[in-house]
C-alpha cells in the first residue's frame, strides 16, 4: 500500500506501453468527438428557424403598381421599393453618362433584361439609414426624379443612383426575380 | 512582491494570470492533488453527476429561453414552435425536460448516499444542511418550470399547490393572492414562475458552491466512516477520481440519452399536451414522479393545514438529522439493528410515490398513512433511539487496514467477523 | 457497485413505476393494441399511410378539427412534393386586412397556419352542443394509450348494449371513457378515395389517419430515434473505454 506515492501517481501512471497509449488517445479522441457532435445542434439551434425561413422570400404581384407609382413592400424586415418608371424615366436611367455619377453604374445592371420598366431596390439610405421618400407621385423625390432622403438631403435618381450625397453609394438592388411578367419573387 | 501568490505553475501565461489570481493553483488544490479517501464505491460518483447535471439544465434553458414566451395565450404555442421550427429544438427540449428527472434521480441517489454512511454526521452537519437547502431550492425550480409550457397539468398542479398556502391561519388567503398576483393563476403567475425559474439555478450554483467549500474543509466521507489517518488512506482526486467519475458520465449519459431519444415523454403526463383551460379540471392532477411522496404525504392527514405541515414537515426534519441520530458510529455497514430500517425507509418512500399517484381512495388512504407515519417515525424515533440501543460492529482500524488482526493475536475480543472492503473492486 | 445498481434500480423504479400508476383507472376496456410502422426503438415512419391520413385529415377531419401547430410547408416531412404543398395551401382561403382596410380574402401559402374550420374555440364548441372539437396536432400525446387510443375510438363504435342509458346528442363508443362521446362516427367504408388506389375501409382509413396524426404530434421522431441510437451507442463506447481506462489507471494501486 505504501508504495502508491504521490510521485508515480504524478507521472500519471506507469510507463507507457503501446497499449495504454492507444487508450487513452482513442477515450480522449472519443470525448473531442463528443464535444463536437454536441456543440453543432447547440450552434444550430441559434440559426433561423423554419418559420424565420419560410418568410425568407415574398412574391409580389406587380399589375395593382400604376405608371410612375411606386410601392414599399416588407422583406426580411427590410423595406423594399418596386416602382413602375414611365418611359421617360427609363430614358433619363440609361441617358445618364456615368462620370456624373458618385458611384457610377449603367442602368441596365440594375434592372432585368426586358423588365426596363420595374426598378426594384432597398429602400434604405445607404448614408445613416433612413427610409427615402418618393414612391408617391406627391412625395418630394428631389432634383432627379428618383427619391429623396429627408435626414440629411441625399437625393436618388430613376435608377436609384446617388446623385447628391452625402449619401456614398446607390441604393442597393435586392435578389429578386420575374416568376411571370406580373409577379416577382425577391430573395 | 507584495501580496502576489507564489505560484508554482510552469507555463508563464497561466503563472502571470495565476500569481494575480489564483484560480489555476485552486483547481490543482482542490481537484487535483486534493486527498481523497481511496475506497469510495460508485455512490460517490454521484456528487459529480449532480454537478454535470446542473451545467446541462443551465445550458438547454438558456437556449430555450431564447423562443419561450412566458404569456399566458402564447406559451403552450411558442413551446410547440420549439419542438418544430427550432432547428434541433426537440432535441433540447426533451433533454431539458427529462434532465429534470434525471438531476432528481441522482439528486436522491446522492442523498440516499449521505443517509446510509452517515455523511451528515460530525463534522459534516453543514454540508449536509447546505444539501437541504439544495434540495429545497431545486424543487421550488422544478415546480415552477413545470408550469412553464402552459398545459393543463401546468396549470392545474400550480393551482393546487399555491391553494395550500391558503391553510396558514390568518395570512393564507393574502398569501396565496400575493403569489398568484391575482385571483387564480393567471398570466401575472406565469410571467413570475418564470423570471424566478430563470433566476433559481443560479442561486442553486451559489449554495453548491458553499457546499463543496464545507466538503473541502472536512474532506469527503467514506464507506466505511471512518477518517483518513494519513496519506496511505487517501489518493489524488485527478486522475483517479477524474476517471472513475468520467466512466459512471458515460454510463449515466447512456441511460440518459436512451430516455431522451427513445422515450421522451414516458416521466411525463398525456394532459399536459392539453393547454391550460380553467373550466375544466383534469379527472387525476398528478405532480411530476420526483414530486409524488410528498404529494402523498400531504394527502395523508384529512385536515389541510395538517397536510401542508407534513408536507414541508417531512423536508424540514431532513435539517435535523445531524442531531436526530445518535449513533457513534457513521455508516450503516457497521450499524446491523439500524441497517435495514433504512431500506425499509427506502420501501416506503417509494410505496408513498406510488400512493401520489392513485387516487386517495381504498387500499392507498392505508398505505399513504402507513408510508407517513414510517416516514416520521424513522427520522424521530429509530434514528434517535437507535444510535443509543445499538451495538455496533467493531469498526477497521483504518481504510488502508481494514482487516480486523485475528482473534487471540495479541489485541482484544474482536470477533473475526465483519471485514470491510479495502477499496472498490469493479 | 452491486449497491449501487440496486440502487438506481430502485429509483428507477420509482420513476417508472408511479410514472405507469399515474395513468387514470377507469372501467372501460384495453386498448386494441396495433402493429404501427413508428413502434419500438427502430421505429420509422409508413410515408405512404401517413399521405393517405392526411387526405382523411383534410377530407373529413378538417370540416370539425383544427390542426393550429401545423404549417403546410411542414407537410414535406411526409413526402409531399412543394407544388403538391403549394396546391394543398392554394385551395384554402384566409381572411385578411386589404390595402383599404376592409376585410378580403386570399389563397393560403406554405407559409401559413392551417386552415381552421371555425375562427374560434367558441364558435366550434357551439356547433356541437357545447362541446368543443380538440385541435388534432397533438392529440395523439393527449391520451392515454397516445395511437392505440386513437385507434381503437375510430373504430369502436357500436350499438350499446341492451339496458344502457345513452344521452340524447352522445354515441355510444367501446373505448371511450364512459362510452358516451360527442362525435358521431366519424368514418365509414369507402368515404375517401385514396390517391394511391388503396381501399378504404373504415379499418384502413383509422390506420392511416392515426399514422398521420402521430407524425403531426411528434413529427421528428425519426430523426429523433436514427440520433438515439448513435447517442447511446457512442456513450456505451465510451463507458466500455473510459473503464478500461479506469482499470488500467487504478490496477497500480493494490
Amino acid at each position: 500500500m505504501a508504495e502508491t506515492s504521490a510521485a508515480t501517481v504524478a507521472m500519471h501512471g506507469e510507463p507507457d506501453t503501446g497499449k495504454r497509449d492507444f487508450l487513452q488517445l482513442v477515450t480522449v479522441a472519443g470525448a473531442a468527438i463528443a464535444v463536437g457532435a454536441i456543440a453543432w445542434p447547440l450552434l444550430d439551434y441559434m440559426n433561423p428557424s423554419k418559420d424565420v425561413l419560410a418568410l425568407s422570400s415574398v412574391e409580389q404581384d406587380l399589375t395593382p403598381i400604376a405608371e410612375g407609382s411606386g410601392i414599399t413592400v416588407m422583406w426580411r424586415g427590410k423595406p423594399i421599393f418596386v416602382r413602375h418608371r414611365t418611359p421617360t424615366e427609363i430614358k433619363e436611367a440609361q441617358d445618364t453618362p456615368l462620370s456624373q455619377l458618385i458611384e457610377p453604374q449603367p442602368d441596365s445592371e440594375r434592372v432585368k433584361a426586358g423588365h426596363a420598366q420595374w426598378i426594384v431596390l432597398i429602400g434604405i439610405c445607404t448614408h445613416l439609414g433612413c427610409i427615402p421618400l418618393g414612391n408617391k407621385p406627391t412625395d418630394p423625390r428631389g432634383d432627379y426624379g428618383g427619391w429623396f432622403c429627408p435626414c440629411h438631403g441625399s437625393q436618388y435618381d430613376t435608377s436609384g443612383r446617388v446623385r447628391h450625397g452625402p449619401a456614398p453609394l446607390n441604393l442597393f438592388v435586392p435578389p429578386y426575380a420575374f416568376s411571370s411578367d406580373t409577379k416577382i419573387k425577391i430573395g | 512582491m507584495i501580496g502576489l501568490h507564489k505560484s508554482t505553475m510552469k507555463n508563464p501565461v497561466i503563472r502571470w494570470i495565476d500569481s494575480r489570481m489564483p484560480i489555476f493553483s485552486m483547481m490543482q488544490n482542490e481537484y487535483g492533488a486534493f486527498p481523497t479517501p481511496r475506497n469510495f464505491n460508485y455512490f460517490w460518483n454521484f456528487g459529480a453527476l449532480a454537478m454535470v447535471m446542473l451545467m446541462i439544465m443551465i445550458i438547454t434553458g438558456v437556449l430555450l429561453a431564447m423562443n419561450y414566451t412566458p404569456r399566458a395565450d402564447l406559451a403552450f404555442d411558442s413551446v410547440q414552435r420549439i419542438m418544430r421550427d427550432v432547428n434541433y429544438g426537440w432535441m433540447i427540449r426533451y433533454i431539458h425536460q427529462n434532465g429534470g428527472s434525471m438531476f432528481f434521480i441522482v439528486v436522491y441517489i446522492h442523498i440516499f448516499r449521505g443517509l446510509y454512511y452517515g455523511s451528515y454526521k460530525y463534522p459534516r452537519e453543514l454540508l449536509w444542511m447546505t444539501g437541504v437547502i439544495l434540495l429545497l431550492v431545486m424543487m421550488a425550480t422544478a415546480f415552477m418550470g413545470y408550469v412553464l409550457p402552459w398545459g393543463q397539468m401546468s396549470y392545474w398542479g400550480a393551482t393546487v399547490i399555491t391553494n395550500l398556502f391558503s391553510a396558514i391561519p390568518l395570512v393564507g388567503q393574502s398569501i396565496v393572492t400575493w403569489l398568484w398576483g391575482g385571483f387564480s393563476v393567471d398570466n401575472p403567475t406565469l410571467q413570475r414562475f418564470f423570471s424566478l425559474h430563470y433566476l433559481l439555478p443560479f442561486i442553486i450554483v451559489g449554495v453548491v458552491f458553499l457546499h463543496v467549500v464545507a466538503l473541502h474543509i472536512t474532506g469527503s466521507n467514506n464507506p466505511l466512516g471512518i477518517e483518513p489517518k494519513g496519506p496511505q488512506d487517501t489518493i489524488p482526486f485527478h486522475p483517479y477520481y477524474t476517471i472513475k467519475d468520467s466512466f459512471g458520465l458515460c454510463v449515466f449519459l447512456t441511460l440518459y440519452a436512451a430516455i431522451v431519444f427513445f422515450a421522451p415523454n414516458y416521466l411525463g403526463d398525456p394532459n399536459n399536451f392539453i393547454p391550460a383551460n380553467p373550466l375544466q379540471t383534469p379527472a387525476d392532477i398528478v405532480p411530476e414522479w420526483y414530486f409524488l411522496p410528498f404529494y402523498a404525504i400531504l394527502r395523508s392527514v384529512p385536515d389541510k393545514l395538517g397536510g401542508v405541515v407534513l408536507m414541508f414537515g417531512s423536508i424540514l426534519v431532513l435539517f435535523v438529522i445531524p442531531w436526530l441520530d445518535t449513533s457513534p458510529v457513521r455508516s450503516a455497514r457497521f450499524r446491523p439493528l439500524y441497517r435495514p430500517f433504512i431500506f425499509v425507509l427506502v420501501a416506503s418512500v417509494i410505496v408513498l410515490g406510488m400512493v401520489g399517484a392513485h387516487h386517495p381512495e381504498g387500499i392507498w388512504v392505508i398505505l399513504g398513512r402507513v408510508g407517513t407515519a414510517y416516514y416520521f417515525l424513522h427520522f424521530l424515533v429509530i434514528m434517535p433511539l437507535f444510535g443509543v440501543i445499538e451495538r455496533p460492529l467493531p469498526l477497521p482500524e483504518s481504510i488502508s487496514r481494514p482487516v480486523l488482526r485475528p482473534p487471540g493475536a495479541g489485541g482484544g475480543p474482536l470477533p473475526g467477523g465483519a471485514t470491510a472492503k479495502p477499496m472498490d473492486k469493479a | 457497485m452491486r449497491r449501487a445498481v440496486i440502487s438506481a434500480a430502485l429509483a428507477a423504479l420509482l420513476a417508472a413505476g408511479v410514472a405507469t400508476a399515474a395513468r387514470a383507472q377507469d372501467e372501460t376496456p384495453k386498448l386494441p393494441r396495433e402493429r404501427w410502422s413508428f413502434s419500438g426503438p427502430f421505429g420509422a415512419l409508413d410515408l405512404a399511410a401517413a399521405q393517405r391520413g392526411f387526405q382523411v385529415y383534410n377530407d373529413v377531419c378538417a370540416a370539425c378539427h383544427s390542426m393550429n401547430l401545423l404549417h403546410y410547408r411542414d407537410l414535406s416531412g411526409i413526402g409531399l412534393t412543394e407544388e403538391q404543398i403549394k396546391a394543398v395551401a392554394a385551395s384554402k382561403t384566409y381572411d385578411i386586412i386589404g390595402d383599404d382596410g376592409q376585410p378580403t380574402t386570399r389563397p393560403g401559402t406554405p407559409a401559413d397556419v392551417f386552415k381552421a374550420p371555425y375562427p374560434n374555440e367558441k364558435a366550434a364548441a357551439a356547433s356541437f352542443g357545447g362541446s368543443y372539437p380538440p385541435d388534432q396536432s397533438v392529440l395523439v400525446n393527449a391520451r392515454e394509450g397516445g395511437p392505440d387510443y386513437i385507434y381503437a375510438i375510430l373504430t369502436g363504435y357500436t350499438d350499446p348494449p341492451p339496458g344502457f342509458k345513452l344521452a340524447e346528442g352522445l354515441y355510444y363508443n367501446e373505448y371511450f371513457p364512459g362510452h358516451q362521446i360527442h362525435m358521431p362516427q366519424p368514418l365509414h367504408d369507402d368515404q375517401v378515395t385514396y390517391a394511391d388506389g388503396t381501399k378504404a375501409t373504415v379499418d384502413q382509413m383509422s390506420h392511416d389517419l392515426t399514422t398521420f396524426l402521430y407524425w403531426t404530434a411528434n413529427p421528428e421522431e425519426v430523426q429523433r430515434k436514427q440520433i438515439g441510437w448513435r447517442m447511446v451507442l457512442f456513450f456505451g463506447m465510451m463507458a466500455g473505454l473510459t473503464y478500461a481506462w479506469k482499470r488500467q489507471m487504478w490496477s497500480g494501486l493494490h
